[in-house]
Protein backbone atom coordinates (compact mmCIF):
# COMPACT_ATOMS: atom_id res chain seq x y z
CA UNK A 1 0.00 0.00 0.00
CA UNK A 2 1.11 3.53 -0.75
CA UNK A 3 -0.93 5.15 2.05
CA UNK A 4 1.91 5.04 4.48
CA UNK A 5 2.19 6.68 7.81
CA UNK A 6 3.72 9.72 6.08
CA UNK A 7 0.73 10.02 3.74
CA UNK A 8 -1.69 10.00 6.62
CA UNK A 9 0.35 12.59 8.48
CA UNK A 10 0.31 14.78 5.40
CA UNK A 11 -3.47 14.61 5.17
CA UNK A 12 -3.87 15.42 8.86
CA UNK A 13 -1.65 18.40 8.45
CA UNK A 14 -3.71 19.78 5.59
CA UNK A 15 -6.93 19.36 7.60
CA UNK A 16 -5.38 21.05 10.61
CA UNK A 17 -4.12 24.05 8.67
CA UNK A 18 -7.49 24.41 6.93
CA UNK A 19 -9.21 24.48 10.33
CA UNK A 20 -6.79 27.07 11.66
CA UNK A 21 -7.31 29.23 8.59
CA UNK A 22 -11.07 28.94 9.07
CA UNK A 23 -10.76 30.09 12.68
CA UNK A 24 -8.65 33.08 11.63
CA UNK A 25 -11.09 34.00 8.87
CA UNK A 26 -14.04 33.78 11.26
CA UNK A 27 -12.39 36.20 13.66
CA UNK A 28 -11.53 38.66 10.90
CA UNK A 29 -15.02 38.36 9.46
CA UNK A 30 -16.80 38.94 12.76
CA UNK A 31 -14.62 41.94 13.58
CA UNK A 32 -15.25 43.40 10.13
CA UNK A 33 -18.99 42.78 10.49
CA UNK A 34 -19.01 44.48 13.88
CA UNK A 35 -17.19 47.51 12.54
CA UNK A 36 -19.40 47.74 9.47
CA UNK A 37 -22.60 47.43 11.52
CA UNK A 38 -21.56 50.03 14.10
CA UNK A 39 -20.38 52.33 11.34
CA UNK A 40 -23.61 51.89 9.40
CA UNK A 41 -25.89 52.45 12.40
CA UNK A 42 -23.70 55.09 14.00
CA UNK A 43 -23.59 57.29 10.92
CA UNK A 44 -27.40 57.34 10.61
CA UNK A 45 -27.45 60.17 13.16
CA UNK A 46 -25.67 62.34 10.63
CA UNK A 47 -27.12 61.09 7.33
CA UNK A 48 -30.72 60.29 8.26
CA UNK A 49 -31.42 62.64 11.17
CA UNK A 50 -29.13 65.32 9.72
CA UNK A 51 -27.45 66.12 13.01
CA UNK A 52 -24.19 67.88 12.22
CA UNK A 53 -21.11 66.03 13.50
CA UNK A 54 -20.05 69.29 15.13
CA UNK A 55 -23.26 69.39 17.15
CA UNK A 56 -22.79 65.75 18.16
CA UNK A 57 -19.24 66.37 19.36
CA UNK A 58 -19.56 69.83 20.87
CA UNK A 59 -23.13 70.41 22.05
CA UNK A 60 -23.93 69.57 25.69
CA UNK A 61 -27.70 69.28 25.03
CA UNK A 62 -28.86 65.68 24.65
CA UNK A 63 -32.62 65.58 24.13
CA UNK A 64 -33.38 63.34 21.15
CA UNK A 65 -37.14 63.81 21.48
CA UNK A 66 -36.58 67.49 20.76
CA UNK A 67 -34.12 66.70 17.95
CA UNK A 68 -31.00 67.55 19.94
CA UNK A 69 -28.20 64.98 20.02
CA UNK A 70 -25.15 66.63 21.54
CA UNK A 71 -22.87 64.14 23.25
CA UNK A 72 -20.35 66.58 24.71
CA UNK A 73 -21.35 65.84 28.31
CA UNK A 74 -20.68 62.13 27.85
CA UNK A 75 -17.45 62.64 25.92
CA UNK A 76 -16.10 65.03 28.54
CA UNK A 77 -17.24 62.68 31.30
CA UNK A 78 -15.52 59.67 29.75
CA UNK A 79 -12.30 61.53 29.05
CA UNK A 80 -12.16 63.12 32.53
CA UNK A 81 -12.64 59.94 34.52
CA UNK A 82 -10.18 58.11 32.28
CA UNK A 83 -7.58 60.86 32.64
CA UNK A 84 -8.15 60.82 36.39
CA UNK A 85 -7.57 57.07 36.43
CA UNK A 86 -4.33 57.39 34.44
CA UNK A 87 -2.93 60.10 36.70
CA UNK A 88 -3.88 58.38 39.95
CA UNK A 89 -3.82 54.67 39.09
CA UNK A 90 -0.90 54.91 36.64
CA UNK A 91 1.88 56.24 38.90
CA UNK A 92 0.61 54.19 41.82
CA UNK A 93 0.67 51.01 39.73
CA UNK A 94 4.17 51.72 38.41
CA UNK A 95 5.35 52.38 41.98
CA UNK A 96 4.05 48.98 43.08
CA UNK A 97 5.70 47.38 40.03
CA UNK A 98 9.06 48.97 40.94
CA UNK A 99 8.71 47.73 44.49
CA UNK A 100 7.83 44.21 43.38
CA UNK A 101 10.58 43.91 40.80
CA UNK A 102 13.44 45.72 42.59
CA UNK A 103 12.95 46.19 46.30
CA UNK A 104 10.65 43.55 47.67
CA UNK A 105 11.97 40.39 49.31
CA UNK A 106 11.53 37.57 46.78
CA UNK A 107 9.10 35.61 48.95
CA UNK A 108 6.88 38.62 49.50
CA UNK A 109 6.80 39.41 45.77
CA UNK A 110 5.98 35.81 44.98
CA UNK A 111 3.05 35.92 47.36
CA UNK A 112 1.79 39.31 46.20
CA UNK A 113 1.97 38.63 42.46
CA UNK A 114 -0.83 36.04 42.26
CA UNK A 115 -2.96 38.22 44.52
CA UNK A 116 -2.63 41.10 42.08
CA UNK A 117 -3.36 38.87 39.11
CA UNK A 118 -6.47 37.73 40.95
CA UNK A 119 -7.66 41.33 41.13
CA UNK A 120 -7.97 41.38 37.32
CA UNK A 121 -10.65 38.74 37.61
CA UNK A 122 -12.91 40.64 40.02
CA UNK A 123 -16.09 41.50 38.08
CA UNK A 124 -16.66 45.20 37.57
CA UNK A 125 -20.05 45.05 39.30
CA UNK A 126 -18.20 44.18 42.52
CA UNK A 127 -15.97 47.25 42.19
CA UNK A 128 -19.06 49.35 41.52
CA UNK A 129 -20.91 47.89 44.49
CA UNK A 130 -18.01 48.63 46.82
CA UNK A 131 -17.76 52.12 45.37
CA UNK A 132 -21.47 52.64 46.01
CA UNK A 133 -21.49 51.30 49.56
CA UNK A 134 -18.10 52.52 50.83
CA UNK A 135 -16.70 55.28 48.64
CA UNK A 136 -19.83 57.32 47.89
CA UNK A 137 -20.92 57.58 51.57
CA UNK A 138 -17.32 58.40 52.52
CA UNK A 139 -17.16 61.29 50.04
CA UNK A 140 -20.66 62.40 51.09
CA UNK A 141 -19.76 62.52 54.77
CA UNK A 142 -16.54 64.43 54.20
CA UNK A 143 -17.64 66.99 51.63
CA UNK A 144 -21.37 67.58 52.12
CA UNK A 145 -22.05 66.74 48.46
CA UNK A 146 -24.22 63.80 47.35
CA UNK A 147 -21.00 61.80 46.86
CA UNK A 148 -21.78 60.64 43.33
CA UNK A 149 -19.63 62.07 40.59
CA UNK A 150 -16.34 62.33 38.75
CA UNK A 151 -14.21 61.80 41.84
CA UNK A 152 -15.97 58.59 42.90
CA UNK A 153 -15.89 57.21 39.36
CA UNK A 154 -12.24 58.22 38.94
CA UNK A 155 -11.18 56.47 42.14
CA UNK A 156 -13.07 53.28 41.27
CA UNK A 157 -11.46 53.26 37.81
CA UNK A 158 -8.00 53.94 39.27
CA UNK A 159 -8.34 50.85 41.42
CA UNK A 160 -9.70 48.82 38.52
CA UNK A 161 -6.74 49.55 36.23
CA UNK A 162 -4.13 48.87 38.95
CA UNK A 163 -3.73 45.12 38.37
CA UNK A 164 -3.23 45.62 34.62
CA UNK A 165 -0.71 48.41 35.13
CA UNK A 166 1.18 46.57 37.87
CA UNK A 167 1.48 43.24 36.06
CA UNK A 168 2.57 44.69 32.72
CA UNK A 169 4.97 47.28 34.19
CA UNK A 170 6.56 44.65 36.37
CA UNK A 171 7.14 42.46 33.32
CA UNK A 172 8.68 45.45 31.55
CA UNK A 173 10.99 46.24 34.49
CA UNK A 174 12.02 42.61 34.82
CA UNK A 175 12.91 42.36 31.16
CA UNK A 176 15.52 45.13 31.50
CA UNK A 177 18.85 43.27 31.10
CA UNK A 178 20.58 42.65 34.45
CA UNK A 179 23.82 44.04 33.05
CA UNK A 180 22.36 47.57 32.89
CA UNK A 181 21.43 47.49 36.53
CA UNK A 182 24.72 45.96 37.58
CA UNK A 183 26.64 48.47 35.48
CA UNK A 184 24.85 51.36 37.12
CA UNK A 185 25.46 50.03 40.62
CA UNK A 186 29.10 49.35 39.75
CA UNK A 187 29.51 52.99 38.74
CA UNK A 188 28.53 53.94 42.26
CA UNK A 189 24.92 54.92 41.63
CA UNK A 190 22.55 54.44 44.55
CA UNK A 191 19.55 52.13 44.28
CA UNK A 192 17.20 55.03 43.73
CA UNK A 193 19.45 56.58 41.09
CA UNK A 194 19.58 53.23 39.33
CA UNK A 195 15.80 52.90 39.33
CA UNK A 196 15.18 56.50 38.37
CA UNK A 197 17.90 57.02 35.75
CA UNK A 198 18.47 53.55 34.32
CA UNK A 199 15.63 51.11 34.86
CA UNK A 200 12.66 53.39 34.26
CA UNK A 201 14.03 54.88 31.01
CA UNK A 202 14.98 51.40 29.80
CA UNK A 203 11.51 50.03 30.54
CA UNK A 204 9.73 53.17 29.37
CA UNK A 205 8.01 51.72 26.34
CA UNK A 206 6.80 48.68 28.29
CA UNK A 207 5.42 50.88 31.04
CA UNK A 208 3.71 53.08 28.47
CA UNK A 209 2.01 50.02 27.02
CA UNK A 210 0.89 49.03 30.52
CA UNK A 211 -0.68 52.41 31.15
CA UNK A 212 -2.33 52.57 27.75
CA UNK A 213 -3.91 49.14 28.17
CA UNK A 214 -5.12 50.20 31.60
CA UNK A 215 -6.61 53.29 30.01
CA UNK A 216 -8.35 51.24 27.34
CA UNK A 217 -9.93 49.22 30.12
CA UNK A 218 -10.99 52.36 31.96
CA UNK A 219 -12.65 54.12 29.06
CA UNK A 220 -14.95 51.22 28.25
CA UNK A 221 -15.91 50.43 31.84
CA UNK A 222 -19.68 50.67 32.18
CA UNK A 223 -21.21 48.96 35.17
CA UNK A 224 -18.93 50.20 37.94
CA UNK A 225 -18.98 53.76 36.60
CA UNK A 226 -22.75 53.85 36.18
CA UNK A 227 -23.21 52.94 39.84
CA UNK A 228 -21.15 55.84 41.22
CA UNK A 229 -21.03 58.67 38.66
CA UNK A 230 -24.57 59.95 39.28
CA UNK A 231 -25.68 59.87 35.63
CA UNK A 232 -26.61 63.54 35.47
CA UNK A 233 -26.61 64.84 31.90
CA UNK A 234 -24.65 67.93 32.78
CA UNK A 235 -21.10 69.13 32.24
CA UNK A 236 -19.18 68.69 35.49
CA UNK A 237 -18.37 71.97 37.26
CA UNK A 238 -15.88 70.23 39.52
CA UNK A 239 -14.54 66.89 40.65
CA UNK A 240 -17.38 66.33 43.10
CA UNK A 241 -20.20 67.00 40.64
CA UNK A 242 -22.28 64.19 39.18
CA UNK A 243 -22.06 63.72 35.43
CA UNK A 244 -22.28 60.92 32.84
CA UNK A 245 -19.97 59.00 30.53
CA UNK A 246 -20.41 57.46 27.07
CA UNK A 247 -20.89 53.82 28.16
CA UNK A 248 -23.18 54.70 31.07
CA UNK A 249 -25.46 56.80 28.85
CA UNK A 250 -25.62 53.96 26.30
CA UNK A 251 -26.55 51.36 28.90
CA UNK A 252 -29.11 53.61 30.58
CA UNK A 253 -31.09 54.36 27.44
CA UNK A 254 -30.46 51.54 24.99
CA UNK A 255 -33.23 49.16 26.02
CA UNK A 256 -35.93 51.79 25.70
CA UNK A 257 -34.76 53.34 22.43
CA UNK A 258 -37.42 52.70 19.78
CA UNK A 259 -36.05 51.25 16.55
CA UNK A 260 -35.16 53.92 14.02
CA UNK A 261 -35.43 56.79 16.50
CA UNK A 262 -32.86 59.55 16.86
CA UNK A 263 -32.21 58.25 20.38
CA UNK A 264 -31.22 54.84 18.99
CA UNK A 265 -29.09 56.35 16.23
CA UNK A 266 -27.25 58.68 18.56
CA UNK A 267 -26.53 55.85 21.02
CA UNK A 268 -24.99 53.93 18.12
CA UNK A 269 -22.94 57.00 17.25
CA UNK A 270 -21.67 57.09 20.83
CA UNK A 271 -20.79 53.38 20.62
CA UNK A 272 -18.93 54.06 17.37
CA UNK A 273 -17.06 56.95 18.99
CA UNK A 274 -16.16 54.76 21.95
CA UNK A 275 -14.83 52.12 19.58
CA UNK A 276 -12.78 54.71 17.71
CA UNK A 277 -11.28 56.01 20.96
CA UNK A 278 -10.41 52.47 22.05
CA UNK A 279 -8.83 51.79 18.65
CA UNK A 280 -6.85 54.99 18.99
CA UNK A 281 -5.41 53.63 22.22
CA UNK A 282 -4.47 50.31 20.59
CA UNK A 283 -2.75 52.16 17.74
CA UNK A 284 -0.87 54.18 20.33
CA UNK A 285 0.28 50.94 21.93
CA UNK A 286 1.54 49.63 18.60
CA UNK A 287 3.36 52.87 17.81
CA UNK A 288 5.08 52.73 21.19
CA UNK A 289 6.11 49.15 20.61
CA UNK A 290 7.55 49.98 17.20
CA UNK A 291 9.70 52.76 18.65
CA UNK A 292 11.13 50.40 21.19
CA UNK A 293 14.83 51.07 21.42
CA UNK A 294 15.94 48.11 23.47
CA UNK B 1 -9.30 16.42 23.69
CA UNK B 2 -9.19 12.67 24.02
CA UNK B 3 -12.19 10.54 23.21
CA UNK B 4 -12.54 9.77 26.91
CA UNK B 5 -12.63 13.49 27.66
CA UNK B 6 -15.36 14.09 25.11
CA UNK B 7 -17.42 11.26 26.56
CA UNK B 8 -16.99 12.66 30.04
CA UNK B 9 -18.15 16.13 29.03
CA UNK B 10 -21.12 14.69 27.16
CA UNK B 11 -22.09 12.62 30.19
CA UNK B 12 -21.82 15.67 32.43
CA UNK B 13 -24.00 17.74 30.13
CA UNK B 14 -26.60 14.98 30.00
CA UNK B 15 -26.60 14.66 33.77
CA UNK B 16 -27.00 18.43 34.12
CA UNK B 17 -29.88 18.36 31.66
CA UNK B 18 -31.75 15.72 33.63
CA UNK B 19 -31.02 17.30 36.96
CA UNK B 20 -32.12 20.78 35.85
CA UNK B 21 -35.38 22.07 37.28
CA UNK B 22 -38.53 21.17 35.39
CA UNK B 23 -38.87 24.81 34.49
CA UNK B 24 -36.26 24.37 31.76
CA UNK B 25 -38.55 21.92 30.04
CA UNK B 26 -41.82 23.69 30.84
CA UNK B 27 -44.39 23.40 28.08
CA UNK B 28 -45.02 27.12 27.85
CA UNK B 29 -42.95 30.14 28.72
CA UNK B 30 -44.23 33.68 29.10
CA UNK B 31 -41.93 36.70 29.25
CA UNK B 32 -42.79 40.09 30.71
CA UNK B 33 -40.61 43.21 31.02
CA UNK B 34 -40.96 46.93 31.68
CA UNK B 35 -42.23 49.17 34.47
CA UNK B 36 -40.41 48.77 37.76
CA UNK B 37 -43.45 50.37 39.44
CA UNK B 38 -45.55 47.36 38.40
CA UNK B 39 -42.71 44.85 38.83
CA UNK B 40 -43.56 43.71 42.41
CA UNK B 41 -47.14 42.80 41.44
CA UNK B 42 -46.17 40.96 38.25
CA UNK B 43 -43.38 39.12 40.05
CA UNK B 44 -45.57 38.01 42.96
CA UNK B 45 -48.44 37.03 40.65
CA UNK B 46 -46.06 35.05 38.44
CA UNK B 47 -44.78 33.12 41.46
CA UNK B 48 -48.30 32.25 42.59
CA UNK B 49 -49.36 31.37 39.05
CA UNK B 50 -46.40 29.07 38.46
CA UNK B 51 -47.06 27.29 41.73
CA UNK B 52 -50.61 26.58 40.57
CA UNK B 53 -49.55 25.78 36.99
CA UNK B 54 -46.17 24.01 37.06
CA UNK B 55 -46.11 23.60 33.28
CA UNK B 56 -45.92 27.36 32.75
CA UNK B 57 -42.65 29.23 33.08
CA UNK B 58 -42.95 33.01 33.51
CA UNK B 59 -39.92 35.26 33.48
CA UNK B 60 -40.36 38.82 34.67
CA UNK B 61 -37.90 41.70 34.45
CA UNK B 62 -37.89 45.48 34.88
CA UNK B 63 -36.09 48.13 32.84
CA UNK B 64 -38.71 50.88 32.78
CA UNK B 65 -42.03 51.42 31.02
CA UNK B 66 -40.52 52.44 27.71
CA UNK B 67 -38.36 49.32 27.77
CA UNK B 68 -41.56 47.29 28.13
CA UNK B 69 -43.30 49.16 25.32
CA UNK B 70 -40.32 48.94 22.95
CA UNK B 71 -39.77 45.27 23.66
CA UNK B 72 -43.37 44.21 23.22
CA UNK B 73 -43.64 46.25 20.01
CA UNK B 74 -40.60 44.36 18.68
CA UNK B 75 -42.06 41.07 19.96
CA UNK B 76 -39.01 40.57 22.16
CA UNK B 77 -41.34 39.82 25.09
CA UNK B 78 -44.92 38.57 25.35
CA UNK B 79 -46.04 41.24 27.80
CA UNK B 80 -44.83 44.84 28.07
CA UNK B 81 -45.50 46.38 31.49
CA UNK B 82 -46.04 50.12 31.49
CA UNK B 83 -47.29 53.01 33.65
CA UNK B 84 -48.15 54.96 30.52
CA UNK B 85 -49.76 54.60 27.11
CA UNK B 86 -47.26 54.57 24.22
CA UNK B 87 -46.04 58.15 23.69
CA UNK B 88 -46.29 57.54 19.95
CA UNK B 89 -48.94 55.18 18.57
CA UNK B 90 -47.61 51.63 18.34
CA UNK B 91 -49.85 49.65 15.98
CA UNK B 92 -50.87 46.20 17.16
CA UNK B 93 -50.41 46.77 20.87
CA UNK B 94 -53.38 45.64 22.94
CA UNK B 95 -53.85 47.28 26.33
CA UNK B 96 -54.74 45.30 29.46
CA UNK B 97 -55.21 47.54 32.50
CA UNK B 98 -54.52 45.58 35.65
CA UNK B 99 -54.55 48.05 38.53
CA UNK B 100 -53.89 51.60 39.68
CA UNK B 101 -50.63 52.82 41.16
CA UNK B 102 -50.06 56.03 43.09
CA UNK B 103 -46.71 57.79 43.01
CA UNK B 104 -45.38 59.47 46.13
CA UNK B 105 -43.02 62.40 46.21
CA UNK B 106 -40.37 61.24 48.64
CA UNK B 107 -37.62 63.09 50.47
CA UNK B 108 -34.90 62.02 52.84
CA UNK B 109 -35.89 62.41 56.49
CA UNK B 110 -35.03 65.64 58.33
CA UNK B 111 -35.41 68.15 55.50
CA UNK B 112 -37.86 70.05 57.68
CA UNK B 113 -40.52 69.87 54.97
CA UNK B 114 -43.62 67.67 55.12
CA UNK B 115 -45.41 68.86 52.02
CA UNK B 116 -44.96 70.89 48.83
CA UNK B 117 -47.37 72.45 46.41
CA UNK B 118 -47.30 71.96 42.66
CA UNK B 119 -45.47 75.23 42.00
CA UNK B 120 -42.75 74.37 44.54
CA UNK B 121 -42.31 70.92 42.99
CA UNK B 122 -41.95 72.49 39.54
CA UNK B 123 -39.36 74.91 40.90
CA UNK B 124 -37.36 72.17 42.61
CA UNK B 125 -37.33 69.72 39.69
CA UNK B 126 -36.43 72.38 37.15
CA UNK B 127 -33.64 73.56 39.48
CA UNK B 128 -35.02 77.07 40.08
CA UNK B 129 -35.09 76.24 43.78
CA UNK B 130 -32.01 74.47 45.11
CA UNK B 131 -32.20 74.76 48.89
CA UNK B 132 -34.81 73.34 51.30
CA UNK B 133 -34.73 76.73 53.07
CA UNK B 134 -36.50 78.27 50.06
CA UNK B 135 -39.52 76.01 50.56
CA UNK B 136 -39.75 76.34 54.33
CA UNK B 137 -37.25 73.69 55.41
CA UNK B 138 -33.73 73.52 56.80
CA UNK B 139 -30.75 75.24 55.23
CA UNK B 140 -29.72 72.22 53.19
CA UNK B 141 -28.97 71.73 49.53
CA UNK B 142 -31.61 69.85 47.52
CA UNK B 143 -30.37 66.81 45.60
CA UNK B 144 -32.87 65.93 42.90
CA UNK B 145 -32.99 62.30 41.85
CA UNK B 146 -34.71 61.46 38.58
CA UNK B 147 -35.54 58.34 36.67
CA UNK B 148 -34.15 57.99 33.13
CA UNK B 149 -36.02 58.60 29.87
CA UNK B 150 -37.17 54.98 29.89
CA UNK B 151 -39.25 55.51 33.02
CA UNK B 152 -43.05 55.66 33.06
CA UNK B 153 -42.95 57.00 36.62
CA UNK B 154 -41.00 59.97 35.30
CA UNK B 155 -43.49 60.40 32.44
CA UNK B 156 -46.45 60.43 34.86
CA UNK B 157 -44.68 62.90 37.15
CA UNK B 158 -43.92 65.19 34.21
CA UNK B 159 -47.49 64.99 32.94
CA UNK B 160 -49.22 65.62 36.29
CA UNK B 161 -46.80 67.97 38.03
CA UNK B 162 -44.28 69.50 35.66
CA UNK B 163 -46.51 70.32 32.69
CA UNK B 164 -44.34 72.31 30.32
CA UNK B 165 -41.60 72.95 32.89
CA UNK B 166 -38.56 70.95 31.79
CA UNK B 167 -36.88 68.60 34.26
CA UNK B 168 -33.37 69.97 34.84
CA UNK B 169 -30.46 67.87 33.56
CA UNK B 170 -28.52 68.51 36.75
CA UNK B 171 -30.32 65.83 38.79
CA UNK B 172 -28.90 62.42 39.53
CA UNK B 173 -30.43 59.54 37.60
CA UNK B 174 -31.23 56.14 39.10
CA UNK B 175 -32.58 53.50 36.78
CA UNK B 176 -35.02 51.57 39.00
CA UNK B 177 -37.68 52.38 41.58
CA UNK B 178 -35.85 50.38 44.25
CA UNK B 179 -32.55 52.22 43.83
CA UNK B 180 -34.37 55.57 43.91
CA UNK B 181 -35.68 54.77 47.39
CA UNK B 182 -32.31 53.60 48.73
CA UNK B 183 -30.53 56.65 47.28
CA UNK B 184 -33.09 59.07 48.74
CA UNK B 185 -32.76 57.33 52.08
CA UNK B 186 -28.96 57.63 52.20
CA UNK B 187 -28.45 61.03 50.55
CA UNK B 188 -29.22 63.99 52.83
CA UNK B 189 -31.53 66.54 51.24
CA UNK B 190 -32.62 64.23 48.41
CA UNK B 191 -36.03 64.33 46.70
CA UNK B 192 -37.58 62.03 44.11
CA UNK B 193 -40.81 60.31 43.04
CA UNK B 194 -41.65 56.62 43.19
CA UNK B 195 -44.59 54.19 43.27
CA UNK B 196 -46.05 54.11 46.80
CA UNK B 197 -45.53 50.35 47.09
CA UNK B 198 -41.79 51.00 47.31
CA UNK B 199 -41.87 53.56 50.11
CA UNK B 200 -43.65 51.79 52.96
CA UNK B 201 -41.41 51.16 55.94
CA UNK B 202 -38.33 52.38 54.08
CA UNK B 203 -37.46 55.36 56.27
CA UNK B 204 -38.12 57.99 53.61
CA UNK B 205 -40.60 60.82 54.01
CA UNK B 206 -43.71 60.80 51.80
CA UNK B 207 -44.46 64.45 51.12
CA UNK B 208 -47.96 65.88 50.90
CA UNK B 209 -48.72 67.29 47.47
CA UNK B 210 -50.89 70.43 47.67
CA UNK B 211 -51.60 69.43 51.26
CA UNK B 212 -52.78 65.91 50.40
CA UNK B 213 -50.88 62.80 51.48
CA UNK B 214 -50.86 59.85 49.02
CA UNK B 215 -53.24 57.64 51.01
CA UNK B 216 -55.46 55.07 49.31
CA UNK B 217 -58.58 57.09 50.16
CA UNK B 218 -57.15 60.28 48.67
CA UNK B 219 -56.15 58.51 45.45
CA UNK B 220 -59.53 56.79 45.11
CA UNK B 221 -61.45 60.04 45.60
CA UNK B 222 -59.19 61.86 43.14
CA UNK B 223 -57.88 64.32 45.74
CA UNK B 224 -54.29 63.10 45.27
CA UNK B 225 -53.26 63.72 41.67
CA UNK B 226 -50.15 61.60 40.92
CA UNK B 227 -51.40 58.16 39.91
CA UNK B 228 -51.86 56.13 36.77
CA UNK B 229 -53.34 52.90 35.49
CA UNK B 230 -50.85 50.08 35.19
CA UNK B 231 -50.91 48.51 31.75
CA UNK B 232 -49.77 45.12 30.52
CA UNK B 233 -49.55 45.32 26.74
CA UNK B 234 -49.56 42.39 24.35
CA UNK B 235 -48.64 42.57 20.68
CA UNK B 236 -51.90 41.58 19.01
CA UNK B 237 -54.61 39.81 21.02
CA UNK B 238 -53.18 37.81 23.91
CA UNK B 239 -52.65 34.10 23.27
CA UNK B 240 -54.64 31.69 25.42
CA UNK B 241 -51.84 31.16 27.94
CA UNK B 242 -50.96 34.85 28.20
CA UNK B 243 -54.63 35.83 28.52
CA UNK B 244 -55.09 33.39 31.40
CA UNK B 245 -52.08 34.86 33.21
CA UNK B 246 -53.31 38.43 32.63
CA UNK B 247 -56.73 37.56 34.09
CA UNK B 248 -54.92 36.00 37.03
CA UNK B 249 -52.98 39.25 37.67
CA UNK B 250 -56.14 41.38 37.36
CA UNK B 251 -57.94 39.29 39.98
CA UNK B 252 -55.23 39.31 42.68
CA UNK B 253 -57.12 41.86 44.80
CA UNK B 254 -55.48 40.77 48.07
CA UNK B 255 -52.01 40.93 46.55
CA UNK B 256 -52.80 44.27 44.91
CA UNK B 257 -53.60 45.83 48.29
CA UNK B 258 -50.75 44.12 50.07
CA UNK B 259 -48.19 45.52 47.61
CA UNK B 260 -49.62 49.05 47.76
CA UNK B 261 -51.62 49.17 44.51
CA UNK B 262 -55.32 49.97 44.09
CA UNK B 263 -58.11 48.21 42.20
CA UNK B 264 -59.41 49.94 39.11
CA UNK B 265 -63.04 49.22 40.11
CA UNK B 266 -62.56 51.14 43.39
CA UNK B 267 -61.59 54.37 41.66
CA UNK B 268 -64.14 57.19 41.81
CA UNK B 269 -62.32 59.16 39.10
CA UNK B 270 -60.71 58.26 35.78
CA UNK B 271 -57.34 59.38 34.42
CA UNK B 272 -59.06 61.93 32.20
CA UNK B 273 -60.56 63.73 35.21
CA UNK B 274 -57.22 65.01 36.45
Amino acid sequence: MITTRAGRAHRQERIASALLLLAALLVVLSMAALLAYLGFEGLKTFFIDHISPLEFLFSPKFDPEAGRAGALVYIVGSLSITTFAIFVGGPFGVAVAIFLSQLSPVRFANALRPAIELLVGIPSVVYGWLGLTLLVPFIRNHTGTPGYGLFAAGIVLSIMILPTVISLSEDALRSVPGSLREGSLALGATRWQTIHRVLLPAARSGITVAIILGTARAIGETMAVQMVIGNASILPQGLLNPTSALPTEIVLDMASAPQGSLLEHSLFSMALLLLLIAMGFILAVRATLRNRTL
Amino acid sequence: MSRKGVALVAALLLALGFAAPNALFADTSITAAGSTALLPLVKASAEQYQKANPSIQISVSGGGSNVGLTNVAQKAVDIGDSDILPPKPMPGLVDHRVCVVAFAVIASPNTGVTGLNKKQLQDIFSARVTNWKQVGGKDQRITVINRPRSSGTRAVFVKVIMGTNPIADSGLVEDASGTVVSTVKTTPGAISYVATGYTRGQGVAELKVDGTPPTDANVISGKYPIWSYEHMFTNGPATKDVARFLTFVETRSVLVHKLGYLLIRDMKVSENDR
